[in-house]
C-alpha cells in the first residue's frame, strides 16, 4: 500500500516537551481550529502541528504509549516477599482482586508485624521489571495518503494503512515497599521502547496515621484511585490497552487531562479493615501529571467513593462513584512574548463525575463504568480569557460507558471483551455535527497464565481491539493514525495483538 | 496435508484446553465433617479452589506444609495432613472446632507469613475450612469439639498484675519467654516444633497481636489449650481460672502497647521496682 514507512507524526516529540509546549502553545495564542479535523492546508492535507496542539491528551496518550500505563501493575517483589502466589492478590494479573486491594490500601503491607524492611533477608530487593514482546497489527481506515509517494503538493487521497510485525514494549520498573512499618513508597521509572526514560511514579505513603486504617497520606505522583485502573489493565493492543472514557477530550478541545494518567500532588484515604468501604480525596497540581514548577497556582481535586458487599459465593460486589474538578490556564505571563511557565492566570474549569462498579457472578467478572464530563467553553475552544469566544460557544458536554467482562477459567485462563462508547451530547459550537468525536470501541481477548508462583509471572496474551471515532482518528496507545480529510467520516481503528507479558 | 495439520493441530488445541480446564477443577477432596460456620455450610469443592489460589503457594497440593514457598518461610507453613493446629478453643490435643479455623483464616497470624483473609467472602472461608478438613482422615471420625468456656475476667489491678507475676515466675515462663517477654530466655534458642523444626517463643514486646488473638480472652484461651505442636503446653490442669486471669494481666503489660494493664502497671512501678524480686533462676517471683 506504501512504499515508505508509515510514521506518525507524534512520535517526534517526547511527553514533557509536548506538555511544555502545549501550555505555551495555549499561552501564546489560541489555539486551535475550535472544532472539528485538522485545518486543511493547501491541497487538502491536514495540518497535523495544528492538530496536535488541539488535542494535547490525544497527544500525550499517543506519545505516550499504551506500555508506559502498564507501571503499577503486578509486582513480583511483592510476591517474593510474602511468599504470596500471584493469584492471592490478583483475580489474574495485573487486575486485584478483593485481598490485593486491601494490601494495596493497606501500603502494600499485610499487616503480619514483619512488613518492614528490617525483617527481610539483607538481599531482599523491593523491585520487579514487567516489559511485553509481541506481535502486532495495527489497522486504520480514511487515512490521508500522498496520491504520489514523496510528493506532498500533489494531492491526497483516504486509504486504509495496515501495519504489522514483531515488536517489543517497553519496561518498568516497579520499586514499591514498605521504607519501615506503615510507610510505603512507589518510585516507578519507564523505559519506553525507543529508549526514552521518565517516571511513572513516585511517592511516599504515610499508613495508618492516628493507628487508623481510615487515614493514610500519600505525597507524589501517582495514579488516581480509580477502581477502574487503567494501570492494571488487562488487554495490552493499541486500541484496547486504554479506556477511551478516561483520555477522551471533544476535538478541538485544549484540555490536557486524563483520568488514567498519574497525577502530581497529595492523597488522602482510607478504608475499612476488610477495605469493603473506602474513600479517597486527593489534591493535584494542575499540569495532568508532568513535572516541574509549571503549575499555575490553581489546584485539580478528586474525591472517590466505594463499597463493597458480601455476596457469598457469588464474590464481592463493589460500587463506586468518583468526582474529578479540575482547573487550567488559559492565558500566561509572558517574557519577550513567550509564556513563563507557572504563571498561568484565567482559569477554567472541567469536571469528571460517573460510577463504577466490580460485580462477581462466580467466576464471571463484570466491570461496568460510566463519566460524565464536561470543559468549560474556553477550553474547549482553546480560547483565552480576554479574547473574543467563537459565535454561539457553549461548554461541551459528553458521557462515556463501558463493560468490561472477565471469565475466569480456574486461575490460569481469562477470557475478556470490553464494550465501550462516547457520546457528545452538547459540541463547543453549534454548527459543529453532534457525533463529531463520538466513539464505539470494542475488545475481545484471552490471557493464559501458564506458570503461577511467586518468583515471577508470564501471560501469554491475544486480543483483537476495535474502535470507531468519528470525524477523528481513535485514541490509541500506539498512535497509529490520522484525522480523516472530512470530519463526519467514521475513522476504524483495528489493533491486534499476540504477546507473551511477563514481570519478574 | 494442510488441511490434515491444521485439524491436528485443532484438536491438540482442544485436548490442550480440556486439561486445563480438568486441572482447573481440581481432584475430589476426601470426605470429612460437615462444616458450618456461622449458619453457613462449607463446600470442600469449592474450598478447593480457593486454596489453589490462594493457599498452595505454602501449603502444597498435598496440605501437607510443603509448597514451593515453605523453603524460604519461617516458620514453615501448617501441615494440615497432621491435624494438629495451635489456635483452637478446644481442649489441647483435640481438633479445632470449624468457627476456630474460620477465625484462623480470617485473622491470619501475626509475626508469620500468613495474613488476615479478611477480605475474601464469609463463605469463600468456610469453604477453606471444608477443604482444609479433607487433609486428614482425623476430620472424618465424628467427636464433639466442645469449646472450652472462659469466665468472665476478673478486674485489672496492681495485685492482679503481681499475682500474675508471681505465676510467670512459678509456671516458668521466663524460661522461654524471657524475664522480660522478649522470647530470650534460656530455653529459646532450643526449641523445635512437632516437626522438629526450630520454633521461637513468643515475643511480647513487638507483636501488637498473639497468635490466635488479640484480646485478653484470646490470651486466656492461649493458656488454657496451650499451642498445639509447640512447646507451649495447655496450663487448664495448673491454673484456675482467676489465675489465668491474672497472668494474662501480667503479660500485657509487656507489650509495648497502651493496654489498661500496662498503664496501670507504668504508674504503680516507678514507686515501688525495688521491692518487686527479680524474675529468673533461683527467684521467687514473688
Amino acid at each position: 500500500m506504501l512504499d515508505r514507512p508509515f510514521q506518525h507524526p507524534h512520535r517526534r516529540l517526547g511527553p514533557r516537551a509536548l506538555g511544555l509546549g502545549l501550555g505555551l502553545a495555549l499561552a501564546a495564542a489560541p489555539v486551535a481550529p475550535a472544532a472539528g479535523a485538522p485545518a486543511p492546508l493547501s491541497g487538502g492535507r491536514p495540518d497535523y502541528a495544528s492538530y496536535i496542539r488541539s488535542r494535547p491528551n490525544t497527544v500525550v496518550v499517543y506519545d505516550g504509549r499504551v506500555w508506559v500505563r502498564h507501571a503499577h501493575s503486578a509486582i513480583p517483589a511483592f510476591a517474593r516477599k510474602y511468599g504470596l502466589a500471584c493469584s492471592a492478590c490478583h483475580t489474574a494479573w495485573p487486575e486485584l482482586n478483593a485481598f490485593g486491594q486491601r494490601f494495596k490500601d493497606n501500603g502494600y503491607q499485610l499487616g503480619n508485624d514483619r512488613d518492614s524492611p528490617i525483617w527481610q533477608a539483607p538481599a531482599y530487593w523491593p523491585i520487579a521489571v514487567r516489559t511485553t514482546p509481541q506481535w502486532r497489527l495495527e489497522r486504520t481506515t480514511h487515512q490521508p495518503i500522498d496520491l504520489v509517494p514523496g510528493d506532498t503538493a500533489g494531492g491526497v487521497a483516504e486509504g486504509t494503512v495496515t501495519q504489522s510485525g514483531f515488536d517489543i514494549s517497553g519496561a518498568d520498573l516497579l520499586l514499591l515497599g514498605t521504607l519501615y512499618r506503615n510507610i510505603t513508597f512507589g518510585f516507578v521509572p519507564t523505559i519506553d521502547a525507543d529508549g526514552t526514560v521518565g517516571i511513572e511514579a513516585a511517592f511516599v505513603r504515610l499508613d495508618n496515621l492516628l493507628k487508623s486504617s481510615w487515614a493514610n497520606l500519600k505525597l507524589g505522583k501517582f495514579e488516581l484511585d480509580n477502581l477502574l485502573s487503567e494501570k492494571r489493565i488487562v488487554t495490552l493492543s493499541g486500541n484496547g490497552g486504554l479506556y477511551q472514557s478516561y483520555h477522551f477530550v471533544p476535538i478541538g478541545d485544549a484540555t490536557t487531562f486524563g483520568l488514567g494518567d498519574n497525577q502530581i500532588g497529595a492523597e488522602l484515604m482510607g478504608h475499612s479493615a476488610n477495605s469493603y468501604s473506602r474513600y479517597s480525596l486527593a489534591v493535584l497540581t494542575n499540569t495532568s501529571g508532568e513535572p516541574g514548577l509549571t503549575a499555575s497556582g490553581a489546584y485539580d481535586g478528586m474525591l472517590t467513593l466505594s463499597q463493597a458487599v458480601d455476596a457469598g459465593r457469588l464474590g464481592i460486589e463493589r460500587l463506586g462513584v468518583f468526582g474529578y474538578v479540575g482547573q487550567r490556564p488559559t492565558t500566561f505571563t509572558t517574557a519577550g512574548g513567550e509564556p513563563v511557565p507557572g504563571t498561568g492566570t484565567n482559569h477554567k474549569r472541567f469536571y469528571r463525575i460517573g460510577a463504577v462498579g466490580d460485580f462477581f457472578l462466580g467466576n464471571l467478572e463484570f466491570l461496568p463504568f460510566y463519566v460524565h464530563a464536561s470543559d468549560d467553553k474556553y477550553l474547549a475552544t482553546g480560547t483565552p480569557v480576554g479574547a473574543p469566544l467563537p459565535t454561539g460557544a457553549q461548554s461541551p458536554i459528553w458521557n462515556g460507558a463501558l463493560l468490561e467482562t472477565h471469565f475466569y477459567v480456574g486461575t490460569q485462563l481469562l477470557l475478556i471483551q470490553r464494550s465501550e462508547i462516547v457520546r457528545m451530547a452538547r459540541q463547543a459550537l453549534p454548527d459543529t455535527p453532534k457525533s463529531l468525536g463520538n466513539v464505539d470501541a470494542f475488545t475481545f481477548g484471552v490471557r493464559g497464565y501458564p506458570i503461577m508462583f511467586s518468583r515471577a509471572g508470564l501471560a501469554a496474551t491475544a486480543e483483537v481491539a476495535f474502535s470507531k471515532t468519528v470525524g477523528g482518528v481513535p485514541l490509541s496507545g500506539d498512535g497509529v493514525g490520522l484525522p480523516p480529510l472530512a470530519p463526519d467520516t467514521d475513522v476504524w481503528s483495528t489493533s491486534v495483538l499476540v504477546a507473551f507479558d511477563f514481570a519478574f | 496435508m494442510c488441511q490434515r495439520r491444521t485439524k491436528v493441530s485443532a484438536l491438540g488445541s482442544a485436548a490442550a484446553l480440556v486439561l486445563l480446564l480438568l486441572a482447573a477443577g481440581g481432584g475430589r477432596p476426601a470426605a470429612a465433617q460437615e462444616t458450618r460456620v456461622d449458619g453457613m455450610r462449607g463446600n470442600a469443592h469449592a474450598g478447593a479452589a480457593a486454596y489453589r489460589r490462594y493457599c498452595i503457594g505454602c501449603h502444597g497440593p498435598a496440605g501437607d506444609g510443603n509448597g514451593e514457598n515453605a523453603q524460604w518461610i519461617e516458620p514453615k507453613p501448617r501441615d494440615f495432613t497432621a491435624a494438629t493446629f495451635k489456635c483452637r478453643s478446644t481442649p489441647t490435643g483435640a481438633l479445632p472446632t470449624d468457627e476456630d479455623l474460620y477465625h484462623s483464616v480470617s485473622r491470619g497470624f501475626v509475626t508469620t507469613n500468613m495474613p488476615p483473609w479478611l477480605p475474601l467472602p464469609r463463605q469463600t472461608r468456610v469453604d477453606l475450612v471444608a477443604y482444609i478438613k479433607t487433609f486428614s482422615p482425623r476430620w472424618a471420625s465424628p467427636g464433639a469439639r466442645t469449646p472450652l468456656a472462659i469466665p468472665p475476667e476478673t478486674p485489672v489491678t496492681v495485685e492482679s498484675i503481681l499475682r500474675g507475676r508471681a505465676l510467670f515466675q512459678k509456671m516458668d515462663c521466663w524460661k522461654c519467654h524471657g524475664t522480660t517477654g522478649h522470647g530470650d530466655g534460656p530455653s529459646a534458642s532450643s526449641l523445635t516444633d512437632s516437626k522438629d523444626n526450630p520454633i521461637r517463643p513468643y515475643n511480647f514486646s513487638t507483636g501488637t497481636r498473639f497468635k490466635c488473638g488479640e484480646t485478653n480472652q484470646d490470651l486466656y484461651r492461649i493458656f488454657m489449650t496451650g499451642v498445639d505442636g509447640t512447646p507451649m503446653p495447655s496450663f487448664a490442669d495448673n491454673l484456675r481460672p482467676a489465675e489465668a486471669w491474672d497472668l494474662v494481666h501480667f503479660l500485657r503489660t509487656m507489650q509495648r502497647l497502651p493496654t489498661p494493664e500496662a498503664r496501670l502497671w507504668q504508674a504503680w512501678l516507678p514507686a515501688h521496682a525495688r521491692e518487686l524480686p527479680p524474675l529468673g533462676p533461683d527467684q521467687s517471683g514473688q
